[in-house]
Parts: structure tokens; sequence; C-alpha cells
């Protein structure tokens, strides 16, 4: 019974927190907007800032501040550093002192610039080419970052959450506590999204990825709507890890006909099929590209213009100013919210139907 | 385009597709199958319920028919056995009222003759005692005629015209 209250209770501090985004992210940038010095360029700080938001890290800050001595303070813990350079390298990024210096391990010097681990000598110099690009080497880099962390959390969470509902039906049909919620977007999954799309025969194997991916893209989604100042489906690489996924399972579950339709296209004469051809395959890699660019520019675009509609409170500093941004992020917020839930489902959805697709057993069509 | 490749992070893709993949499998094995298999299970449980509903709403529906043919049929041989019995009693009093008569018609037949013999036998008697009586009163009647010779002789004179030769 307490762990159910537990469980009750996270779940209503996790909506919470979802909800009261737009605040909360205010009071962090107020603790550093106040101590701003007046000649420091208030516009590139709040660039800065959203640029530093929107990539991963190698610690976990909360938040930072600059206390009287004049010395930047972080509030957070430093995440494990694993690097392949020369045999394994495991250090604690707590080395790099936020990027202020330089970290020496095993005889090799790594410098953090712009949230990238380059190969450096003693004094962290990095080179720089016409472009204003790092040229120094880049070791392979399998850190545990913050975006990691938050994909582990996530996970164990889904195990947590779906395993206590999975054993809620043991006992009795109907689901219990949380299953109560999550039953009718799995059924909602099943209905709408993949028999519709696969077709009642096939859907079955696919049933676990498109559960799978939906609750991970949605919750993942939510998280980075709270003020822990995580987001994991901005990356690229996230969401191409996902978007291969997809293609993979779309390739591998492919049928005669499916294969037929790209090489060979059906009910056209002979020199469109071979025109044809290799446009199909190349709509077979440009469809789970459209899902990983389209995962990641929205994510993105909901951050830059959340932060900015922010940021834009310390720029006005007058009475209209506040209010109206911040009525603008709570509004934004909102809408956010529904794009992190949006996206999760059009996901699942192009999913399904690129399964579909590789399944379908009848031309009929064309 | 070229911010974004320069940002890619190989690490956070490796770990994202072995932590996805691994997230999936365990996910498919502790939740997504018991939890599927519950809810097709309760699912089909509904339409098996619904279903024999159906069929036991069908049965009792036959059963009210049968027992309602029953019931007409009983009816039916109640109202034929009735008749039966009221042709029973009709023949029965129509017979019975036959041969009343019948007997009523033989005790009259005899009451008739035993009448008719009584009524001739006492004629008969009536007639011995006329005759006798007849046959004293000319015995008196012919003593009392001749005791007298005039008499006498007129009577024979008179039989004698009787006579016709």
């Amino acid at each position: 019974m307490y762990k159910i209250n537990l469980l009750k209770t996270l779940t209503f501090l996790f909506f919470a927190i979802t909800i009261s985004v737009g605040a909360t992210n205010n009071t962090d940038q107020t603790s550093s907007a106040e101590q701003e010095s007046p000649t420091y360029n208030l516009k590139t700080e709040i660039k800065e800032y959203i640029n530093h938001h929107l990539l991963d890290s190698y610690d976990f800050t909360l938040f930072s501040y600059t206390n009287d001595a004049g010395e930047h303070k972080y509030i957070g813990f430093p995440l494990p550093v694993i690097l392949i350079d020369n045999g394994l390298k495991v250090f604690s990024s707590a080395k790099f002192h936020h990027g202020e210096a330089v970290a020496e391990v095993g005889g090799q010097f790594y410098a953090l610039y712009h949230n990238k681990i380059y190969k450096t000598d003693a004094l962290g110099t990095i080179e720089y080419d016409e472009a204003h690009h790092a040229t120094n080497e880049k070791p392979l880099d399998f850190s545990i970052t913050k975006n990691v962390v938050f994909i582990i959390l996530v996970g164990l969470f889904m195990l947590l959450i779906f395993s206590r509902m999975a054993n809620s039906y043991k006992n009795n049909p109907m689901p219990k506590g949380i299953g109560r919620i999550f039953e009718p977007l799995i059924l909602f999954i099943r209905n709408d999204i993949a028999i519709p799309n696969i077709g009642e025969k096939h859907y079955r194997k696919y049933m676990s990825y498109l559960l799978t991916v939906f609750f991970f893209i949605w919750i993942i989604n939510l998280l980075g709507l709270t003020p822990l100042g995580v987001n994991v489906t901005n990356n690229i690489a996230v969401t191409l890890a996902l978007a291969l996924v997809t293609y993979f399972i779309t390739t591998f579950s492919g049928n005669k006909n499916y294969w037929k339709h790209i090489f060979w296209m059906p009910g056209v004469p002979w020199p469109m099929k071979i025109i044809l051809a290799p446009i199909e395959l190349l709509g077979t890699v440009i469809k789970p590209f459209s899902l990983m660019i389209r995962l990641y520019a929205n994510i993105t675009a909901g951050h830059i213009v959340l932060m900015s509609i922010i940021g834009l409170m310390f720029i006005f500093k007058n009475w209209i100013g506040s209010p109206l941004s911040f009525g603008l992020a709570f509004a934004l917020s909102l809408l956010e919210l529904l794009v992190a839930a949006l996206q999760a489902y059009i996901f699942t959805m192009l999913s399904a139907l690129y399964f579909g697709s590789a399944v379908e057993e009848h031309a009929d069509h064309h | 385009m070229d911010k974004l490749i320069e940002q890619f992070s190989l690490g956070l893709f490796f770990w994202q597709l072995i932590l996805f993949v691994a997230l999936v499998l365990l996910l498919k094995k502790f939740a997504w199958k018991p939890i599927l298999n519950a809810v097709n299970d309760r699912e089909e449980g509904i339409l098996k319920a619904l279903e024999s509903a159906e069929n036991a709403r069908k049965e009792m529906q036959n059963l009210t028919a049968d027992n309602e043919r029953i019931l007409k049929e009983a009816r039916i041989e109640r109202d034929v056995m009735l008749k039966e019995a009221r042709e029973m009693k009709e023949s029965i009093i129509s017979e019975a009222k036959g041969e009343a008569h019948a007997q009523a018609t033989k005790v009259i037949e005899q009451a008739k003759s035993t009448i008719e013999s009584e009524k001739h036998a006492a004629i008969a008697e009536i007639k011995n005692q006329v005759a006798e009586l007849s046959l004293e009163i000319a015995e008196k009647v012919m003593r009392s005629e001749l005791s007298d010779k005039n008499k006498q002789i007129k009577l024979v004179e008179d039989m004698l015209k009787e006579v016709k030769l």
C-alpha cells in the first residue's frame, strides 16, 4: 500500500513539475541574471545559455551561479567519462571543472570545447581552422552523459511502471493503479495505430517496439519540459538510433511483395520500372530519415522558442515584458506538452505504417 | 547541417541504440507480453460471456416457446376431452332416454294387454252373469206367465207366429 502511495505521489509530482516548467525556468535564470555585470552582453549570454541547454553535457548541473568572489558555482554532480583512446579510459567528469580545466588521464590530456572532448596538450591548446572549428583529434567517446543517464532513468521508470502493471493483471482482469492510466493508451496504440496500419495478421510481433517507442519518446519529451534541463530527443544521435531501429525492422520484415514494389514496380511500363527502382530504394531510407529529422526538429524548435521567450524577460526589463513573456511561455509550455505526445504518436504511427507496407500481402493498389 | 554533423555524438548514439533495444526486449518480456495477453484474454472472455449470454437468452426464448406450445397443446387436448365427455354424456343420456322410452312402451303395452284380457274376462263373466240372470228372470217370468192358461196359449201362438214356414 505504501509503495502504491509513493508511486502515486511521484506521478503527481512528475505532472506537477511538467506543468510548472515556465515558472521554474524563470527562477533559474533570474539568479544568474541578477548577478550579471552591467557590461556583460545580455543577449549573448541568453543565446549561449540556450545553445548550452540544447547540448548534451558530461555532468549533471541543475543550475549555476556566480558567487560574491566571482567564482562560478555549479549545483549538480559529475558523471563518468568513458573514452577509447589507446585503451579504455574511465574517469569522472569532475576533472574538467566544467570545461575550465584540462583533464589528465594516463598521460593523455583532454579538454572540453563546446561540450566535446578533444585531445590536447598539458595547457589545453585548441587549434582552429578558418571556420573556427576545432581541429584537435577527438577520442572515441562512450561517456555516460546527462542524456544517457536520463535514457537509463526513463528505461528503469518504464520497466518499473509497466512490469507493475503487468503484475496487476495476474489476479484480476482489470488493471490497478497506474495501469488504469496506461491501459487506454496501450489499447489505443494497438487498436488505432498497429491494427489499422499493419493488419490483424501481423501486428502482434511489432507491438513491443511500437509501445516502447511511443512511451519512451513521450516520457522523455515530457522530461525535457521539466526544469531538470534535460533534452534527449533534440539530439540527432538519439533520433537517429530510434529511426534506425524502425528502418531495420522494416527492412528485415519486408516480404516478397515489398521488395517487388521497390525493385520492379508492378503495373507500370518497363522503362518506368527502371526509373522507379532507385527512387523507391532511396525512399526506404528517406522514410526513417524523415522520422529522425521530424522528432529532432520539433523538439529542438520547441525548446529554442520556449527559452527565447523566457529570455525576453531579461531583455525587456520593464513591467510589461515579464508578464507578457511569462504568459507566452506558459501558453507555449502547454503547446509543448501537446507536441511531446504528438511527436511520440507520429513516430509510432509512421513506424507502424512502414511496417505495414513491409508485410502487406496483396498488391491490389496501383 | 554542418553544426548538426559536428554535434553528432557517437557515444550517445551507441548508448541510445543499446539501451533502447535492451529496453524493448526487457519490456517485451516483463510488460508488453503479459499485459497484451491479459487484455486479449479479457476481451475474449468478454466476447465469450456475451456469446453465452446470447445463447442463454435464445435458449430461454426456446424454452418459453416450448412451454407455450405445450400449454397450447394441453389446452387443445383439454378441449377435445371436454368435447368428448360432453358427447358421451349426451349419448348416454339419449341412450338412457331411448331405453327408458322402450321400457315404458313395453310396460304400457303389457298393461294394455293385461287390461284388455282383464276386460275380456270381465266382459265374459258379465255375459255369463247376464245369461244366468236372464235365465233366472226368464224362469221367473215363465213361471209367472205359465201360471195362467190364457197366457200360455197366447205365448204359444206368438211363438208360432214368429215361426215362419
